[in-house]
């Protein structure tokens, strides 16, 4: 059995998740920039706008129906960074949209988004402790 | 569990194939094609249930039988409550039979109908299989619009629905006999190997119908198994080799290998899966075969992974199982 099994082109995977996930970020710190200069407003208001329009933008192509090709091609260089949450959410409400606002889009929006959020705030709350034990808040 | 049939027949086909299976190499032996996937319908459910049912229409109308001609339908589906069979089915009312054995529906239908038929009890049978791709990845994996990557050795699970109607009237090709398969553990649990998973029940189940009825591989023109994929291919020639001592490589192929163009629709990874994957191929272009008499015996191996993602991520294997029948052309 394990004679037959294909080798994944590991290396090259990993590079092409580490250029477009670079340029992920790129793009982010172009528009942090962008909004900084423009709006007259602190680099850290600019970048809750940079995620914002990053969220829109993944949530838009995915709509649109040409994300998920991108993120088979990129692999996980766009899964990691905001957009694979988006991404995750908005193809959940898409495809659930069709059992009804209840038990489809509300019930399943975060089927595979619910981990991110539940682990998420749980490792906040940890590292928060941690930070008030060790540095006094 | 091998037996043989006096007076089975296949009296024809028909193929509803989606838009994936319609850039494959097998366009011009399907009855119909469609190019979206939704086929008119609101959800990838209903559209699946709508491809089954214009399969049973077109197969009456290729057999110019009406509703009341059929005896009784066999269907099966991946769906959960095999929703797809039951919706389509219910257009027609004939007395309905549901089954599930994952991607080997296609040749349990036919085990079922030909023995309904051999013990007297009916004078035709239609077995039918659907499948959808895009409603098999929302129940099974990934919501649709998720684009996650998936190794190599992933299948694609077919769009389509495939029916055939079999007889007690002599129509040249006879299904001659068949195995009923056990359901196989070889502790594999990647779901993304179905190939692996599936090639040891298919083993199992052609070494059991040979030594059964005293027969060699070569005895077959054909041996076709349903969905294992490139990988799971090269697993069973090996597999039967080293096993079992026998060598299948020279009229041996796979279904979810002949369906696409391996080389040019990369986005099927390792071949076509499903239920109707194997139905597909076997009620066209091996049906064709058949009738012009350019094969005259053929043994269908369907496989299936009985793939439940509950029970996978409960940390269970995968179990699978594969079940086999033999046509023939007769004088």
């Amino acid at each position: 059995m394990k004679k037959h099994q294909p080798t994944e082109t590991r290396s090259q995977n990993a590079f092409i998740a580490f250029v477009t996930g670079g340029l992920v970020g790129v793009i982010g710190q172009l528009l942090t920039e962008f909004y900084a200069v423009f709006f007259e407003i602190s680099t850290k208001d600019a970048s809750t706008f940079m995620l914002v329009t990053l969220i829109f933008l993944a949530s838009l192509f995915t709509a649109l129906g040409f994300f998920d090709k991108w993120v088979n091609f990129c692999k996980c260089g766009l899964i990691i960074p905001i957009t694979g949450f988006a991404h995750s959410m908005t193809s959940a409400g898409i495809e659930y949209r069709k059992e009804g606002p209840i038990f489809g889009l509300g019930s399943n929006i975060f089927k595979l988004a619910g981990s991110v959020i539940l682990y998420g705030v749980v490792s906040a709350w940890f590292f928060g402790m941690l930070r008030l034990l060790i540095m006094g808040g | 569990m091998t037996f043989k049939y006096n007076c089975v027949f296949v009296e024809d086909a028909a193929t509803i194939a989606g838009p994936y299976e319609a850039k494959g190499p097998l366009k011009k032996y399907f009855d119909q094609t469609f190019d979206n996937l939704y086929h008119g319908e609101k959800s990838w459910e209903t559209a699946e249930a709508k491809i089954l049912e214009e399969s049973i229409r077109t197969l009456l109308k290729k057999t110019k039988k009406t509703k009341d001609d059929i005896d009784v339908i066999i269907s099966g589906d991946l769906m959960n409550q095999i929703t797809s069979s039951c919706y389509s089915s219910e257009k027609f009312n004939f007395p309905f039979l549901g089954i599930y054995s994952a991607c080997a529906t296609s040749v349990e239908g036919i085990i079922l109908g030909s023995s309904l038929i051999d013990g007297g009890k009916v004078s035709n049978a239609i077995a039918s299989t659907s499948s959808h791709n895009m409603s098999s990845e929302k129940q099974f994996r990934n919501p649709t619009e998720y684009g996650a990557p998936k190794p190599k050795t992933a299948t694609f699970t077919a769009t389509g629905g495939a029916s055939i109607l079999l007889t007690n009237e002599n129509t040249g090709i006879k299904v001659e006999s068949s195995t009923i398969g056990r359901i196989v553990d070889y502790e594999q649990n990647d779901p993304f190997n179905m190939g692996a998973v599936m090639a040891p029940a298919a083993a199992d189940t052609i070494y059991r119908h040979l030594t059964n009825l005293n027969r060699t591989p070569d005895y077959y023109d054909l041996i076709l198994t349903g969905d294992l994929g490139t990988y799971g291919k090269k697993i069973l020639i090996d597999f039967m080799k080293t096993e079992y001592g026998l060598d299948i490589s020279k009229n041996y192929n796979d279904c979810g290998v002949m369906l696409y163009d391996l080389e040019k629709q990369k986005e099927v990874q390792a071949g076509g899966s499903g239920p109707v994957c194997s139905a597909l191929v076997n009620y066209s272009v091996i049906l064709n075969l058949l009738k012009k008499k350019k094969v005259k015996k053929v043994l269908l191996v369907a496989t299936g992974a009985l793939f439940s993602p509950t029970f996978v991520y409960q940390h269970e294997n995968i179990l699978s199982i594969a079940h086999a029948v033999s046509l023939e052309v007769i004088k």
